[in-house]
């Protein structure tokens, strides 16, 4: 009975978004305030229905009720309380409805917290937020119903599949999601604007903390599913350039050339055209990775299930939204005013370059993850795009990209002086180029580009602390007056410094984490020792052990350095018993931000056993970096001019514009 | 600048800018793709040595030799024809004798295949797409239409 309450709930939130996607827009087109003032309750009504039916079949999950089909199949009443909870999203269908339910979180935040915005615009937003969330709540009540039940319900269920019962599965997909869906919410602003035939500063102020807010957390989302993958797999990698990870990929870069644009629209009222296109291009990117992940097209752990008739589905969606935006775009773009005239080297020319090379960048990545797709589907012949691709095409793109980074900041809006500019980032130059050349010199002339990346790195980040260092003017005012200024720094400013620094960060692991890394596979006999990188790592021994819904063959290992004990790892051989399916548990120890990583390979037999050993350099800094990534952009919302006195369009350009309409 | 400079500068470094990237794609796509490829396909064409090639198909039942260093030698079969493969290193969780596999690597001077990676199934239900069509290629794919789960 409450399942079919949670079924009713979602069907009874599909009829809502139609009424949702046509009153407010039609109250915004005939200027009736009555029918606007319609959409911020039902987007909070929405919300609230699609939240129930979650509930409902979070309920389902916990208590395993084996009467519905999706319980059934993806859970196991032996499974740990925390991954029954996770499992709900840890399908098909629930993931879905966890998609669904971020998508009208983010209509009810408007709803909600719109209220300084124009009363046609916030409507129009609604009501295309509306449209997106008929066309996948319908995609679930059609074709991907988690609420089906089943006539004779089995006594036990199949259980999640094992690579999935860890704690990375309650953390990375609703990160995830909040940050692909979050888009949606630009998209609809974007779409909104070109229907109302206006847009401003303003409206780059309205939307900017938006973006930054679902950036945020899809760079969080992106780098815990990398970490996930680096320690749950085994293989020792943090990334594959999967097609899978590419579709969340596609939209950070996107979103990343996004809000750079938009800071250019806000200050200065220029490529307008632009930032509306790239919106749109942004949401369309996590639709086309909603559709590479769910469809079935790729054989992806990702991928639950593949029924074509979801795949045609999801394509139909894509189709409309993408192609219906972007028709709309062509249709009404023209008509948007430029503003805003800068020269060739100033800050919004440096932004126009940082969004150049994002977007190359992010075409390169979409069509080595779309090609095989494509010639497979065309020619029936089969290939693979890997990293050997990616290396040759997104690296050389993001490093002019990174030389600029420290540039952005110290150019003056409008036209701006280079040489000032170098002058203002001597110190950095230098650091950078002491670094490459103390790595130069420790690791010898065998690595040539190494040392010239981790210079790159350093330079991001050297460049993003003068930046500050330079805007209090430490040097010239004294430390007191300068820490003062230093806290009155407006949060944008911190936010973009934190945020390259990160990026440096980030850049920095994957250098010496790549480049530097040392590995060993090797067979290993109880009482061997082997050497890596200043460690002797000694195989003490296996044991069985049994978990919850698993058995597991451990093996110990004790790590010593000069002789010292440091550590004692436990990397293991899980079976879990449901599905008979083996996991590889690594067995990690973090030393300063650098990692011994160790993982087993089969048992032999003889007490004998495979284990692969790797130490990886600075590793963990690419994750930091990202978490120090986000930081940024929370400083950056945070900032007060975001949120206060968002000034109002001047009348006369108002009217302006419906003259030329 | 005049505003024709200006627009025109900007248009050019966009130009410019894309006008590598595609490039690189270009090459990239020329010399960074890999080729999936049957055993029987390997048999009958040839691989060129050096090239890079993925093989697919199932574990040979029985041909699994491990010997120490983690060294293992197999067997990778479409049924219809076999190539013999060397790898070193730890095999994927889900890698057994009689199941679909995929590797990547390169055609020796004695025929047999060094795989540098190995790469089985995400779950135990499915068999590789490319696999899956290789087995029915040659006529020996008795499973239901597709993978499921």
């Amino acid at each position: 009975m409450i399942v079919e309450f949670g079924h009713y709930a979602l069907v009874l939130a599909f009829a809502l978004t139609l009424v949702q996607s046509v009153l407010p827009i039609w109250g915004a087109l005939q200027k009736d305030d009555r029918l606007m003032a319609v959409a911020p309750p039902v987007s909070v009504m929405l919300f609230v229905l699609i939240l129930l039916s979650f509930i409902v079949l979070t309920g389902a999950y916990l208590n395993s009720d084996f009467s519905v089909l999706n319980v059934v199949e993806n859970s196991h009443s032996a499974k740990p309380l925390l991954y029954k909870f996770t499992g709900v999203w840890g399908n098909h269908e629930g993931s879905m409805l966890l998609w669904v339910l971020i998508l009208v979180f983010f209509g009810a935040l408007v709803g909600v917290f719109g209220g300084n915005l124009p009363a046609d615009l916030r409507a129009v937003t609604l009501s295309v937020q509306a449209w997106v969330s008929a066309g996948f709540i319908l995609f679930l009540l059609a074709t991907s119903n988690p609420f089906t039940r089943i006539v004779n319900p089995p006594l036990e269920g199949a259980d999640l599949n094992p690579i999935l019962q860890d704690i990375g599965l309650a953390i990375h997909p609703p990160l995830l999601y909040v940050g692909y869906v979050g888009f949606s919410i630009t998209f609809s602003f974007a779409v909104a604007a070109l229907i109302l035939g206006r847009i401003d500063a303003a409206w780059a102020r309205w939307v900017r903390p938006w973006t930054l807010l679902a950036w945020c957390f899809l760079t969080l989302g992106i780098a815990m599913g990398s970490y996930w993958a680096y320690y749950e797999l085994g293989w020792g990698g943090w990334w594959f350039w999967d097609p899978v990870e590419n579709a969340s990929f596609m939209p950070w870069l996107a979103g990343t050339a996004l809000l750079h644009s938009a800071i250019v629209m806000e200050k200065r009222e220029a490529l307008k055209v632009w930032t509306v296109l790239l919106a749109i291009f942004t949401f369309s990117l996590s639709l086309l990775g909603t559709f590479l992940v769910r469809s079935g097209v790729l054989t992806s752990v990702h991928a639950f299930a593949t029924d074509p008739a979801r795949g045609v589905f999801i394509l139909g969606l894509l189709c409309i939204f993408i192609g219906g935006s972007l028709s709309l775009y062509a249709w009404r773009a023209p008509m948007l005013k430029q503003g805003g005239l800068f020269a060739p080297i100033s800050r919004e020319g440096g932004l126009v370059l940082n969004n150049l090379f994002l977007t190359a960048a992010c075409a390169a990545v979409f069509v080595g993850t779309l090609y095989p797709l494509v010639l497979d589907a065309v020619t029936g012949e089969k290939i693979s795009v890997g990293a050997p691709f990616f290396n040759l095409t997104f690296g050389p793109l993001m490093v002019p990209l990174l030389l600029a980074v420290p540039f952005g900041p110290v150019l003056s809006w409008k036209r701006a002086d280079l040489g000032a500019a170098c002058q203002r980032l001597y110190a950095a130059f230098g650091l950078a180029l002491l670094l490459t050349l103390v790595t130069y010199w420790a690791w010898g002339m065998d690595k040539v580009l190494a040392p010239l990346g981790v210079g790159l790195a350093v330079w991001v980040m050297a460049g993003a602390i003068s930046e500050i260092v330079t805007r209090v003017k430490f040097f010239e005012i004294g430390f007191k007056r300068g820490f003062a200024r230093l806290v009155g720094l407006p949060g944008s400013a911190w936010g973009a410094a934190i945020a390259h620094f990160g990026i440096g960060l980030t850049v920095l692991g994957i250098v010496t984490a790549s480049a530097f890394q040392e590995e060993r596979v090797l067979t290993m006999r109880p009482g061997d020792t082997v050497e890596l990188a200043g460690y002797q790592m000694t195989f003490e021994g296996a044991a069985p052990r049994r978990g919850p819904n698993y058995t597991e063959e451990v093996g110990h290992f004790s790590i010593r350095q000069g002789g010292a004990l440091v550590a004692e790892l436990d990397p293991s051989k899980r079976i879990y018993t449901a599905r008979q399916m083996p996991t590889t548990e690594a067995g990690i120890y973090t030393t300063g931000f650098s990692q011994v990583y160790l993982s087993l390979g089969e048992g032999r037999g003889d007490g004998a056993v495979d284990v692969r050993v790797y130490f990886k350099p600075l590793i963990t800094l690419i994750w930091i970096g990202c978490v120090i990534m986000s930081l940024g952009a929370v400083f950056s919302i945070a900032d007060r001019r975001l949120r206060v006195g968002a000034p109002k369009p001047a009348r006369k350009r108002q009217q302006s514009m419906a003259a030329a309409e | 600048m005049t505003r024709k400079q200006r627009r025109l500068t900007l248009i050019g470094s966009a130009g410019a800018v894309l006008a590598v990237a595609l490039m690189l794609i270009l090459i990239a796509l020329r010399s960074e793709i890999v080729f999936f490829q049957s055993p029987t396909e390997i048999t009958q064409n040839g691989v060129a040595p050096g090239q890079r090639i993925r093989l697919g198909g199932l574990v040979e039942e029985g041909s699994v030799v491990r010997s120490d260093n983690a060294e293992v030698r197999f067997r990778v079969t479409d049924t219809a024809n076999t190539v013999a493969v060397t790898y070193k290193g730890i095999l994927p969780d889900l890698f057994r004798e009689g199941q679909g596999v995929v590797t990547e690597g390169v055609v020796g001077s004695d025929g047999v295949f060094v795989a540098d990676s190995v790469l089985a199934k995400h779950d135990e239900n499915y068999i590789p797409k490319e696999v899956a069509e290789a087995l029915k290629a040659q006529g020996h794919w008795q499973g239901e239409e597709g993978q499921s789960n």
